[in-house]
């Protein structure tokens, strides 16, 4: 990175000043890094006269100093630039007068609204959109049944954040890749996963990319730039930031995209990971799902920020809040972010207002922190699927026949998938022990003999449907 | 389904077959091919009889390294090369700092995937040097100097790893990478057993740790203990310069998550090292010093406080054989089967606390394979359970010093 400096003294010159002064900036490599930034707005006119160097250093933007040396302009260069001073004492106040307004572009009804911007969509791609919107949301509904009904051990649904998931997946390209919470598996499925690949990771069958090791909903194809869903909560963006970075230094035409709640921006990794993907500028879109509840946490009790968006400034990073149930206004601002994410190689924080209409999982009963009638009105009046659904119809995209041919479709694929996963054989047990190392050591080969032996000594107590 | 009976490390089914009935070359075999499957294109020599095994057509040589005598050894002093370099003409001397350096650029000039993080790695050249001058060399984006968040950037290159780098996460201190046991625990060391395989994590994680000199206590940390347990990572640890720099780039090479320990106080020492290329087993020990009446197992720097105990020992008429065992997980039994076979006495020298560290570990995997082999119970000499004093005094009582373990060692040959 080469320093700039307009400045009629040479480099070394201007070291030999700080370090005359004894400004206390530290060590040289301390005072390279400040300088050597790239906005030319912060450049330093510095005067010859060292002694009176601080009273005659000017600065290049401020808004109400002119151009030319003033000595009550009242500005210090601390370390990180200039800063105006003022006889004011004054507090940023925690909370602007309004918040901060949302993008939206189809209205509640589906309508698109006057004088909106947004990116047109082909008629291929908006009803691509709609029919994964369905898909993910038959898929939610079956398998959250097939938990139930104890087919399945476990289960997680997204419903109420299709738009998100699908309109989100459309605006990247295959390239980018994928750092999921665990609420995104649209954005697979708009990659190609296909319904019998979901069920056979979710019942751990030998058909499983991730060879029955996880837990149901943790689904990862290298293939598809999809890693694999990690349970634990946020480690995902740290991940995503160092994939960027691995992009830029490719200088690949992807970004890395990471996907994560509003629960998780508390974790202590959502903040290191926005302030290490501004400093590194790396090519990364971090899409929050606000969907106003983490388990039984409302978001009032998570933060007392207007949201996610106002945390993007904090680190330097541009953002945008959405209506994240409007597809086309995820589109748009998904494909914006990710234009300006690899041009320009900087991270970009995306707010995505949502609601999570199900419960957190299988295992938990969300009428117990929050009204029936909440979750109903946000089902109904908020549907981001109807709202496209309405969008695509006018467009004559659509129609009635279309979509229950599709639901039947898709819903005879879904038990049919489910069946056939139920019955495929579970991976067998070597792969208990492989993977941990890309070679099995001594000590694991040696375990797993013992665990064979044991198993030949009580086979009764083995289970019949793993394989040995 | 029974419980695993093996800590780390284990060798063959000890419960369950008669051990002597197990011929020991049967033995050697299943460890020599899980040695050799990771050769591929160069060679890994340094059997115990001593013979080469395998060869390629690289001109990369593993070697034992010799026996090391090193008096005053954990001063920067200059070490006895005459042993260590008897079957070599030429070499070059140099620091253990500079041996890791070294190892570093070769692999970074070898592999472009190959990059550097951590606080003040860059134009700083990182706090011990290790990392000087390869920010000028490679640039600031194979070198980068991260903000301080522990875990963030070992995250990120978990992240950079899945995505084809090959980075080097460097903690300033050991003690500091505390903050990223999430990341190394949860997605370093399972993500590619979770994926099924998609997605391997060649990272190397490194920094020094262990204690130094009045440090206090949150920098004098052994953190072997505390990462051993984690599945799905490879732990080393260097002592000397030609094993740093083996180490390091075996690690660099390596397809497994590798946390390589350096020690504060070693990075100073001085040995001369081969000039053609070479790398060290991950998986192997190193045969110190051979002997007969008793064998000394430890690692990093408490190898030197054995080493200057073992010139009293000598002198006392003992002879013991001090085996440096370098891969902490998964321990090299073979080596130290061997040598427990012919000396029949074990101590362990270490630097972790009594409870929990790499010695407790080792005592249990010495007592269940080689029970029918030991004269006298295993003894393992190790700190106290006491966070490290700042005062010098208190500090030097923490550590084992070479007059215990040459109290330790008349103890167990009587």
């Amino acid at each position: 990175m080469a320093l700039r400096l307009r400045s009629s003294l040479s480099k070394s010159n201007f070291f030999n000043i700080l370090r005359y002064n004894n400004l206390g900036f530290g060590t040289a490599s301390q005072t390279t890094r400040h300088l050597r930034t790239h906005d030319p707005t912060t450049l330093l006119r510095v005067s010859q006269n060292p002694i009176t160097r601080f009273c005659n250093t000017m600065a290049e933007k401020l808004s109400s100093v002119g151009e030319h040396e003033d000595a009550n302009a009242q500005v210090m260069d601390f370390p990180g630039g200039k800063v105006a001073f003022t006889p004011e004492i004054k507090f940023i106040s925690e909370s602007s007068k309004e918040r901060v307004p949302c993008y939206r572009v189809l209205d509640d009804n589906g309508q698109l609204i006057t004088n909106s911007h947004f990116v047109q969509v082909s008629e291929e791609v908006a009803v691509k959109m709609y029919s994964d919107m369905v898909t993910l949301q038959i898929m939610d509904n079956i398998f959250y049944e097939a938990q139930r009904q104890g087919r399945l051990s476990f289960y997680a649904t997204t419903i109420g954040e299709e738009a998100i998931n699908i309109a989100s997946a459309a605006a990247l390209s295959p390239q980018d890749v994928i750092f999921p919470q665990y609420r995104e598996p649209g954005v697979l499925l708009w990659r190609g996963f296909t319904l019998q690949e979901f069920a056979n990771q979710c019942f751990g069958n030998k058909s499983d990319n991730g060879k029955g090791r996880q837990m149901p909903v943790h689904y990862g194809s290298n293939k598809l730039n999809y890693f694999t869903v990690s349970a634990t909560i946020a480690t995902q963006l740290p991940n995503a930031v160092g994939a960027a970075y691995s992009l830029k230094m490719d200088k690949k035409d992807a970004c890395a995209v990471t996907y994560f709640g509003d629960g998780g921006s508390s974790e202590g990794d959502f903040h290191a990971a926005l302030n290490f993907a501004a400093v590194m500028e790396a090519p990364v879109l971090f899409i929050c799902r606000n969907n106003g509840w983490a388990i039984s946490t409302p978001t009032s009790d998570q933060f007392r920020s207007d949201g996610l968006v106002v945390k993007g400034r904090a680190y330097g990073i541009r953002s945008i809040r959405v209506d994240g149930n409007d597809a086309l206004a995820m589109y748009s601002a998904v494909h914006t972010a990710r234009e300006m994410a690899i041009t320009e190689e900087r991270p970009i924080l995306i707010e995505a207002l949502t609601y999570r209409v199900g419960h957190h999982s299988t295992s938990d009963d969300s009428t117990r922190y929050r009204s029936a009638d909440e979750i109903e009105w946000w089902n109904k009046a908020r549907n981001p699927l109807s709202r496209l659904r309405t969008w695509i119809e006018s467009n004559g995209w659509w129609s009635d026949e279309e979509e229950s041919d599709l639901r039947s479709r898709i819903k005879k694929e879904m038990l049919e998938a489910l069946r056939v996963a139920e019955k495929t054989e579970k991976p067998n047990l070597e792969n208990m022990f492989s993977d941990v190392y890309d070679v099995p050591p001594l000590n694991l080969r040696e375990q797993e003999r013992q665990v064979r032996q044991t198993i030949k000594s009580y086979p009764q107590d083995y289970p019949s449907d793993v394989p040995l | 389904m029974s419980a695993i009976l093996q800590g780390a490390g284990a060798g063959a089914a000890a419960a369950l077959t008669p051990f002597n009935s197990i011929d020991s070359n049967k033995f050697v075999a299943p460890s020599r091919s899980s040695l050799s499957v990771r050769s591929k294109s160069y060679i890994v020599a340094g059997s115990d009889d001593g013979t080469n095994k395998s060869f390629g057509s690289s001109s990369l040589i593993a070697r034992r390294s010799q026996p090391l005598m090193i008096p005053n050894a954990v001063t920067a002093t200059k070490a006895d090369t005459a042993a260590s370099s008897t079957s070599l003409k030429s070499g070059h001397e140099l620091l253990l700092y500079e041996a890791l350096q070294e190892g570093l650029e070769e692999e970074m000039d070898r592999d472009p995937h190959v990059c550097v993080m951590g606080e003040d790695v860059g134009h700083y050249g990182g706090s011990y040097k290790v990392t000087k001058g390869l920010a000028d060399k490679f640039g600031d984006l194979r070198v980068l100097d991260t903000p301080i968040c522990e875990n963030a950037f070992t995250g990120m290159g978990i992240g950079a790893a899945m995505t084809g780098l090959r980075p080097i996460i460097e903690g300033m201190n050991m003690g500091f990478l505390l903050l990223a046991f999430n990341q190394i625990s949860n997605n370093c060391g399972m993500l590619h057993y979770t994926s099924g395989g998609q997605f391997t994590i060649p990272v190397v994680i490194r920094g020094p740790g262990g204690v130094g000199r009045q440090l206090g206590a949150e920098h004098s940390q052994r953190l072997e203990s505390y990462f051993q347990s984690i599945p799905g990572i490879q732990m080393v640890a260097c002592s000397t310069p030609y094993n740093a720099k083996g180490l390091m780039k075996a690690a660099i090479r390596s397809e497994n998550p590798v946390i390589l320990f350096e020690h504060v106080l070693l990075y100073n020492l001085k040995e001369s090292i081969p000039d053609e290329e070479y790398i060290c087993n991950l998986e192997e020990a190193e045969m110190v010093r051979p002997g007969e009446h008793i064998t000394i197992l430890t690692y990093s720097r408490m190898r030197y406080h054995v080493m200057q105990a073992a010139k009293t020992l000598v002198n006392k008429g003992y002879d013991p054989e001090v085996i440096d065992i370098r891969s902490l997980k998964p321990f090299d039994l073979h080596t130290i089967g061997n040598s427990v076979k012919k000396t029949h006495r074990v101590l362990i020298v270490e630097e972790c606390m009594r409870t929990g560290g790499i010695g407790a570990s080792l005592t249990a995997a010495i007592n269940e394979n080689f029970h029918d082999y030991l004269d006298a119970p295993v003894m393992c000499l190790s700190s106290q359970d006491v966070p490290t004093p700042y005062a010098g005094t208190l500090e030097e009582w923490t550590v084992v010093q070479p007059a215990q373990i040459v109290t330790a060692v008349e103890q167990l040959c009587q």
